[in-house]
């Protein structure tokens, strides 16, 4: 186990260090200390190495990761895991908003809760929540999985594209173009396999599927109301 | 025609309405039998204070000229200087604006970037990622960071020669975009992570910040990621240029992009190109201002767009401060879009050559705003991107003439002072003064 003292050599040394581990580094297990809060910590990895950031982060922790698995031991700022392509980014305490917004791959899970737009315009990120999430969560969703183990908030999945969201609790709304979706066999299984990888034990039966109702996605004047 | 009725009384003539023209009749007339708004591509049509009316007053007895093929009149540029480890240096200060692959094909792309490859200069891309083919002929491209992230991945960031995070553009301020299912070919789809033939809309605002204090942070996470190495810019539509530049400086931008609303779009609802934004004339001196104000002037680069078409144009855009400019739809029209050689094919579409706009149907006859393979193989790129050269080189001479008439030995020389307006608006607009006379428009007191 490496040790990196972010306060003592500062957010770019940390980067640097990291961003130099190749595929086949034999320094795999990473700590970040003292990360005080601090923005853009771990962000723009791409190595199969273990990062864990002992107290809570700033903006953008983990940002457009690749590969590598992000462990936070606290809270995450806004947008961390922001264009996640591959990996895996695991936060112990509360997620602010945008968590994993546009990511295209990965896992992010979340053993508290996540704020507002939570996997906005995701694009095959998958996102388990143990909690819940916030309002406009998975606004304009294209593609991946938002599993949420409590309740979602306002709107949830406005103008989603063919992301899906599972939910366990109540969602205070749908967004536009959302709709209640029957869960079939594969859809269960999606879910188990993505509570398995998340390390939670739920019982996938218990949640409902929403996705789009596909209303939208071509122009049409007659639903100028909805937009 | 009767002049007279029946009773001998003469006729009026028949008037057309200055308010109620044939134009906008037809806009109603359109509108009542859609139910649903204009959508087209291209910037402000109306007519607007622009560049032509400014005018050059050339040397004189206290200014002596230079000579023309003899004495040099440098045109480099140097972008990104202030926090870059590797700027953009830039043979020539005309660059070439972002524009989609999805709203252009993949070989009107390679054909951008071998002009300006060709001219020295730097392509940009745009809302829809990079592609390999444009990757591999452009050998300074600039990399858009756009709201909707479509295509976005970091091994392509950090294969760019700058990033440049797109706030706004001038031809729609908080608008965003959509690219009409027509136009979603099955690569197009890929890329962008969306099911083929549906409309894509892209988001007006960025996904994971707001406001200015989020963008010094999400700049600081961009230079982390790129390691420090290349430039980033701020583009911004014409909307509030002297804060706007202001933000964007204080978030740590290495450079502004500043757009009027003669700049094009792919697509975007008419009422909004014409209506929304300010013209390009307008917005350069309060940019200026801002970077004057915060001593960032030469420092931060200012890089000015919105319907620059001449080496007249990037002439006065630098006498006001610019450091470049940026040209998009000029670019098209040098490819060919718009050429009078498929008239007969803009008469079918219902239009005719120079005011074809309706890039996003993907039925462009020149084969540039299309994805139809068999308008898109009417486009050769290599030729494409010799025209495009060419347009830039003579850009280029004719600022050069200019600055030279001047007595600058550097386009970055132009200045104020050498120039008067033609209109009290244009004098005002770039607070130089009405030709013939000590008058700055709107500036109390001043005289030469």
């Amino acid at each position: 186990m490496q040790t990196i003292d972010l306060t003592e050599i500062g957010l770019r040394e940390t980067n640097k260090t990291l961003h130099a581990q190749s595929a086949d580094t034999n320094q795999t297990a990473w700590e970040i200390v003292n990360p005080r809060g601090s923005h853009a910590i771990a962000c723009g990895l791409d190595a199969p190495i273990e990062v864990t950031v002992k107290g809570s982060t700033g903006y953008y922790c983990a940002g457009m990761n690749q590969q590598a698995t992000v462990n936070i031991h606290g809270s995450a700022g806004p947008g961390t895991g922001e264009n996640i392509m591959s990996g895996k980014i695991v936060i112990e305490g509360d997620a602010s908003q945008y968590l994993g917004a546009t990511g295209h791959g990965g896992l992010i899970v979340v053993k508290g809760n996540a704020s507002s737009r939570c996997g906005i315009s995701m694009k095959g990120v998958n996102i388990v929540v143990q909690g819940s999430v916030g309002h406009m969560s998975a606004f304009m969703g294209q593609s991946g999985n938002l599993v949420v183990c409590g309740d979602a908030g306002d709107a949830l999945g406005d103008s989603c594209y063919e992301a899906r969201f599972f939910v366990r609790g109540t969602v205070k709304s749908l967004g536009a173009d959302c709709e209640k979706k029957e869960m079939r066999p594969e859809h269960i299984e999606i879910l188990k396999g993505l509570l398995d990888e998340a390390g939670i034990d739920a019982n996938p039966s218990e949640f409902t599927r929403y996705g789009s109702a596909r209303n939208l996605y071509n122009f049409d004047v007659d639903n100028a109301g909805a937009y | 025609m009767n002049r007279h009725d029946a009773k001998g009384i003469p006729h009026t003539t028949p008037r057309q309405s200055a308010t109620f023209t044939q134009d906008i009749n037809s806009d109603i007339r359109r509108a009542a039998a859609t139910g649903i708004y204009d959508i087209r591509g291209g910037g402000a049509k109306r007519k607007v204070p622009s560049f032509d009316d400014l005018l050059f007053m050339g040397a004189s007895i206290s200014r002596y000229p230079l000579e023309g093929y003899r004495e040099k009149c440098e045109t480099s540029v140097t972008i990104g200087g202030l926090h870059a480890e590797n700027p953009i240096e830039l043979d020539i200060p005309i660059t070439i604006a972002g524009m989609s692959f999805g709203a252009l094909s993949g070989p009107a792309k390679e054909a951008l970037g071998r002009g300006a490859s060709a001219a020295g200069t730097s392509t940009t891309t745009g809302d829809g990622g990079m592609t390999p083919e444009e990757r591999g002929h452009s050998t300074k491209l600039v990399y858009q960071y756009l709201p909707s992230r479509y295509g976005m991945n970091p091994d392509d960031l950090r294969k760019a020669d700058a990033i440049e995070i797109v706030v706004g553009q001038g031809a729609k301020p908080g608008g965003g975009g959509m690219l009409l299912g027509q136009k979603i070919s099955d690569r197009v789809a890929e890329m962008r992570n969306l099911p083929k033939g549906i409309d894509q809309r892209s988001a007006c605002r960025h996904p994971d910040w707001t406001g200015p204090d989020d963008l010094e942070i999400k700049i600081l996470e961009l230079r982390e990621i790129t390691g420090w190495k290349v430039p980033i810019y701020v583009k911004v539509a014409g909307a509030r240029p002297y804060y706007d530049t202001t933000l964007a400086i204080k978030a740590g931008a290495d450079a502004v992009v500043l757009d009027g609303m003669q700049g094009g779009t792919a697509a975007t609802q008419d009422v909004f190109i014409e209506h929304v934004g300010q013209p390009t004339l307008a917005i350069v001196r309060p940019a200026v201002q801002a970077l004057q104000d915060l001593g960032m002037h030469r420092k931060v680069q200012l890089i000015l767009s919105g319907g620059i078409r001449s080496g007249a144009d990037v002439a006065k855009a630098m006498a006001l401060g610019a450091d470049a400019v940026a040209i998009g739809t000029a670019a098209l029209i040098a490819l060919g879009d718009n050429d009078p050689k498929w008239e007969s094919e803009y008469n079918a579409l219902g239009t005719t050559a120079g005011a074809y706009d309706d890039w996003h149907e993907g039925q462009d006859p020149a084969g540039i705003t299309t994805q139809d393979p068999e308008l898109m193989a009417r486009f050769d790129p290599i030729e494409g991107g010799r025209r495009l050269r060419n347009y830039l080189k003579v850009m280029t001479l004719e600022a050069q003439t200019i600055a030279r008439a001047c007595g600058k030995n550097h386009l970055h020389n132009l200045e104020p002072e050498d120039l008067v307006a033609l209109t009290m608006e244009a004098a005002a607009m770039a607070k130089v003064p009405l030709a013939g006379t000590d008058w700055y428009p709107g500036k109390p007191n001043t005289s030469y």
